[in-house]
């Protein structure tokens, strides 16, 4: 088929004219199957009340799109990802643990320049140094979602764990600069940190992250921080004679863990 | 000859699987503790795709029954069943609330958010696929009127737009239980409208269990009536029972409002007759 559809022809079939015999009708769109340019006629040919009805739609439409301000791009006071890993109220609480640290190296420091022997502070806390992040990482006090988060298929174990990483990811590297400040290796209390926050996290789905933290802390707090400073020695937990003590705790503690991570969906 | 169409999403097998359970939330005999005493006490409940209003007096167990079954709280004895899958401590909770929508009394934001920075956070939390979020959040706030006010701070918005993205965020992973809890307080008039047209929407072919205060809303939008009281169903039926209970009661302004109370009032006097 050579010969093209005349513009008479095209014009009449645009129209709908129901003249045209039904073996032209057939022949003209078997060819405009078949021809592009005949197609690209048929298409700018439109009927006028159709092109009349796509200029007004046009116009309309410009004008509500122009009228409508562009959304202002705001800053983001953290990227919009990042919610995936940490609550988005945890930068006060993660700032306060900073703060904390830098206390206590502050103290060392001062006790060190005049010469005192009092055991490192910031030795001395390191292992419930993320507690307070770890705490608000699923606590219905801070987050005021909380009631719906927890009802969703992310809830549990999963969440927590990737808060609690940020948390880690955050604080050690700070106490990594505080105790080398202090000249105190991180063997000492790096495991420790890791040992007490896997415990936290355990008992954390018994009795909820918060209460789990606090306890922990008290207890630290009676046992070794009050001990040590009244004595003026560094406990026998914190020196390297205890380190196998601390990685068997870690290793014990994330086995329960992972054998009741189902549970762990119901975290209170 | 090939042809690639751009349909960006084909239909799931999952959507036209057959449903192999009979209710979407069947309870028998449910049994739930909020504090120290049951809240919810030997509760017999079978509900179906359809809108379901929840009547009852403040302390009747209302918000208990919807934490429980928003897989919040967990039954302290009988049988509770969602969509099929049984409520047990064994019971992985992940794939079922995939499917669940909960928007509780408390409706808690981050003011700083913007409303589809939150709707998209909550539609990452009940997994919905990533390529998926942006369509389903779109969805959404169109669904709740509230798409020009996407970019908008949460803080910036007035309460009846709060409840709205509330309920945004409750229907964004497209549930087939969808639970809230008081969503028409701080609504107007004009907007309980909005609502309960949207209400009857979704209750085409999801189950839709909406507590409220507000008989009106239950007559006008719900396909039937729960009525709890001391945590147990006092009266299951649909709203045209609970107006022709009203012909014979006296306390209330409608028909409704009256029966009501005159159903109370009935199953009172039952108890205390026992």
């Amino acid at each position: 088929m050579t010969a093209h559809i005349s513009t008479g022809l095209l014009g009449r079939y645009v129209g709908g004219d129901t003249g045209i015999a039904p073996d032209v009708l057939w022949a003209m769109e078997a060819h405009l199957e078949e021809c592009a340019a005949c197609r690209g006629r048929l298409a700018e040919m439109g009927d006028v009340d159709t092109a009349a009805l796509l200029a007004r739609v046009r116009t309309g439409l410009d004008a509500s799109v122009s009228a409508t301000a562009p959304a202002p791009v705001r800053r983001r006071w953290l990227p919009s990802r990042s919610t995936r890993w940490v609550t988005p109220v945890f930068v006060p609480w993660l700032a306060t643990t900073v703060l904390v640290v830098l206390v206590a190296l502050g103290f060392d420091l001062a006790a060190a320049a005049r010469g005192g022997a009092l055991p490192s502070l910031v030795v001395l806390l390191a292992p419930v140094a993320p507690f307070l992040g770890v705490a608000t990482a699923w606590t219905r006090r801070v987050d005021p979602a909380h009631e719906m988060v927890a009802a969703t298929a992310r809830a549990g174990l999963g969440l927590v764990l990737r808060r609690t990483l940020v948390v880690l990811v955050v604080v050690i590297p700070v106490l990594a600069a505080a105790g080398w400040l202090v000249g105190a290796s991180p063997a000492r209390w790096l495991l420790p940190c890791l040992a007490f926050t896997m415990c936290a996290l355990a008992l954390g789905e018994v009795v909820g992250l918060p209460r789990a933290t606090a306890g922990l802390a008290l207890l630290w707090a009676a046992v070794v921080i009050g001990p040590s400073i009244v004595t003026a020695r560094m406990s026998v937990l914190l020196t390297e004679a205890a380190l196998p003590g601390w990685a068997a705790l870690t290793v014990v503690v994330t086995l329960v863990l992972i054998a009741r991570r189902n549970s762990a969906a119901e975290l209170r | 000859m090939k042809r690639k169409y751009g349909m960006k999403k084909a239909i799931r097998a999952a959507s036209v699987a057959p449903t192999t359970h009979a209710w979407a939330i069947r309870a028998r005999d449910l049994r739930v503790r909020a504090g120290r005493h049951l809240a919810v006490n030997g509760l017999d409940l079978s509900l179906g795709v359809g809108v379901h209003g929840l009547l009852g007096p403040n302390g009747a167990g209302k918000t208990t029954l919807m934490r429980v079954l928003a897989t919040v709280l967990r039954p302290a004895g009988g049988d509770l069943e969602l969509l099929g899958h049984s409520i047990h401590r064994r019971l992985d909770l992940r794939t079922l609330r995939r499917s669940i929508g909960y928007l509780p009394q408390e409706f808690g934001f981050y003011g700083r958010f913007t409303v589809r920075e939150f709707i998209e956070y909550l539609a990452w939390l009940k997994e919905v696929p990533a390529r998926d979020v942006p369509d389903a959040v779109q969805r959404a706030l169109e669904r709740t009127r509230l798409a020009d006010r996407g970019n908008s701070r949460m803080k910036t918005l007035s309460g009846g737009m709060l409840r709205r993205a509330g309920i945004a965020q409750a229907i964004v992973n497209d549930p087939e239980i969808l639970l809230m809890d008081e969503p028409t307080v701080g609504l107007d008039p004009e907007q309980r409208m909005d609502f309960r047209s949207l209400l009857r929407e979704l209750g085409t072919h999801t189950c839709v269990l909406v507590s409220t205060h507000l008989v009106e809303d239950v007559v006008a939008a719900c396909t039937d009536v729960v009525l709890m009281d001391a945590g147990r169903v006092v009266f299951h039926g649909v709203p045209a029972d609970l107006v022709g209970a009203g012909q014979a009661g006296m306390v209330g302004d409608s028909s409704a409002e009256r029966g009501y109370t005159e159903l109370l009032r009935r199953h009172r006097a039952a108890e205390g007759a026992a």
